[in-house]
């Protein structure tokens, strides 16, 4: 059986990394020039959402496991973030914090559940926790039901950067995404992520390697879980908005399918299929429920076509790794 | 009129009937994902548009060529069922040596197709359809009202559950199912035409669903979005009852559907999320699920 990722185009020795250096710098020029070219909103948006598919990418390009439900750890992050932000006026570092913190717990709990079954079973206990959750935040009082949280204050970051100036939002987006793009590329090329890997590949195997399965994938899961939360915290900074939209399942959809564009298991990719999906509802916002039909259409094309996703493709055609 | 646990009767089995109702419906289609999980190894995540295809496939039959809810219980699972082989042969097919997760994903894919083209032209806005005529009304069974469309529901949704489970375990072609899903190889060495049998399980299974969609065209309105979240459900129903066996499938749906009707009795507030909770119990005592065979 044809195993979700294709060992050709993952890291292999060190001397090839050069390739993830260039890429890295053009990944880093483009964002420096781009709020002088581009709306800053929209690359703050694409950016979380970069962050989002990175995170959700740690799971299911290193670990093999596919969850349906990350919309549960963005859209709670940003309920808290939101909440803690405005209704207890904490500052948007702390509150951030508070959002991700959740993030994590919530993390602890889902994926305590769901990998207690394998495959196609943990992508529908995701999605189902995912949507109790979204019930949850539906009828709760704090979460403000169909109304949401609005008129979010972004506040001053440390008490000395006033984060309600466009550049000086969009600079703090920039750091923090980077920063953890940087740690899952950390995180994956660690003794820690080799073993991951190793679970991905054959996790019998790992197993009688004497490796604890079990609490690789939920430390994994943690991990993955409490960054979708960091990038739904910044997200809604950035709009000063928590809603429904945001722990809905189609965002669960969302995620997967950047990645899917992009490349699983690729380091670049899941930036790029951020990037493009979230151009695409952008661009298209006016054609109304055609993107969803779009969307979809990628999906298939996706999976039947080009299963590395665009970078993984490109990665294969260059001999590099990306 | 009179009262159990302080709750008036009326009030009581009313909701029982309509946990017995989205019963009939989980029991439908999770019977529909396991007979197609089983044969394919993928978890059809269209199954809820499919279901939305089938009350619209009813809707528009009445619409625009006159066709009644009688003719397109039958029509309807029929012409859906049609486009899930399609589907089988065009899409499904090449996915036969992959993850299986890559079916998930393209199911997926196919679910947003479907649901954003209805939307289109249909919005979102639920479109009412008549309850037939000889099925209108309702009898006084003295501690509740039972409308008689609802209580057809029931037992056609019963029997068509049996049925399935009768054709599967057992009949002659059912064993060959059973035995292909065990062993692919061997039983196409015995001369049967596996890829065939996969192609109309496939359209069987979409065919139950668009059955259920024609069965709740009259009770829930008909609307583009009435499958997604009612597949979301159904996967949770799935996960309790695991998807080893047909039965498992069947009971499962139905005892969750009373179960949710009676939280909206007791507690109103969790009848959304009553079966997730289940399902996250189930995991933490029974892993594999009520009926499930590991993994």
């Amino acid at each position: 059986m044809e195993r979700v990722l294709d060992p050709s185009v993952l890291p292999r020795r060190r001397d090839e990394g050069w390739s993830l250096g260039v890429a890295f710098a053009v990944m880093v020029a483009f964002f420096v020039v781009g709020p002088f070219v581009l709306y800053p909103v929209f690359l703050m948006k694409a950016l979380c959402f970069a962050l989002f598919a990175c995170a959700f990418n740690l799971l299911i390009g290193y670990v093999g496991l596919i969850s349906f439900g990350h919309a549960l750890f963005f859209g709670w992050a940003s309920y808290l973030t939101a909440y803690s932000a405005k209704t207890w006026g904490l500052p948007p570092e702390v509150a951030i914090g508070v959002g991700t913190a959740t993030a994590a717990m919530l993390g602890v709990v889902a994926g305590g559940l769901a990998i207690r079954r394998q495959g196609i079973y943990f992508a529908m206990i995701t999605l189902a926790l995912s949507q109790m959750m979204y019930f949850f935040a539906l009828q709760a009082k704090f979460t403000g039901g169909e109304d949401g949280i609005q008129g979010i204050p972004r506040g001053r970051l440390f008490g000395v950067f006033n984060l309600s100036n466009e550049m000086t939002m969009y600079v703090f987006v920039l750091v923090v995404v980077l920063a953890g793009f940087l740690l899952i590329y950390r995180i994956i090329n660690s003794p820690f992520g080799e073993v991951l890997k190793a679970i991905r590949e054959n996790e019998q195997r790992a197993v009688s390697l004497g490796y604890n399965t079990e609490r690789y994938k939920l430390v994994a899961f943690v991990l993955s879980a409490t960054l979708a939360g960091l990038a739904g915290s910044l997200n809604c900074l950035v709009f000063q908005l928590a809603s429904l939209t945001d722990v809905h399942w189609t965002m669960s959809g969302d995620v997967v399918l950047m990645t899917l564009l992009g490349g699983l298991g690729t380091v670049f990719g899941p930036v790029v299929g951020a990037f493009l999906v979230i151009g695409m509802q952008n661009y298209l916002a006016p054609f109304g429920q055609w993107v969803l039909v779009i969307q979809g259409a990628i999906f298939v094309a996706c999976v039947l076509l080009f299963r590395r996703g665009i970078v993984g493709e490109i990665a294969r055609l260059l001999r590099v790794q990306l | 009129m009179f009262e159990i646990f302080g709750i008036p009767s009326q009030a009581l089995f009313g909701q029982l009937l309509l946990g017995l109702i989205n019963g009939s419906f989980y029991a439908l289609l999770s019977l529909g994902l396991a007979v197609i999980f089983g044969m394919l190894n993928i978890i059809n995540f269209a199954h809820g548009a499919q279901y939305m295809m089938g009350a619209f496939a009813a809707y528009l039959l009445l619409q625009h060529l006159g066709i009644g809810y009688w003719e397109a219980l039958v029509v309807a699972p029929i012409m859906i069922g049609a486009t899930g082989v399609l589907i089988e042969r065009l899409l499904l097919q090449h996915l036969r040596k992959l993850d299986p997760l890559y079916g998930l994903l393209l199911t997926f894919g196919l679910a947003l197709v479907i649901e954003g083209l209805f939307r289109n032209y249909y919005g979102s806005s639920g479109l009412p359809y008549q309850v037939p005529e000889a099925l209108q009304g309702g009898s006084n069974l003295g501690f509740m009202f039972l409308p008689n469309y609802r209580a057809w529901v029931i037992v056609l949704s019963l029997a068509v559950c049996f049925a399935t489970w009768f054709a599967i375990e057992r009949t002659r072609l059912g064993s060959y199912l059973r035995a292909a899903t065990e062993n692919p190889v061997l039983v196409r060495a015995f001369g049967i035409n596996v890829p065939r049998m996969v192609t109309l399980t496939y359209g069987f299974g979409v065919g139950l669903a668009a059955l259920a969609g024609v069965m709740a065209a009259p009770i829930y309105n008909v609307s583009p979005q009435m499958g997604s979240d009612l597949i979301i459900v159904v996967f949770a129903v799935v996960v309790i009852g695991g998807m080893g066996s047909i039965m498992g499938a069947i009971l499962t749906g139905f005892a969750l559907g009373v179960v949710e009707g009676l939280t909206k009795v007791f507690y109103p507030e969790a009848s959304n999320t009553v079966i997730f909770v289940i399902m996250a119990i189930v995991l933490l005592i029974r892993p594999a699920g009520l009926f499930g065979r590991g993994a």
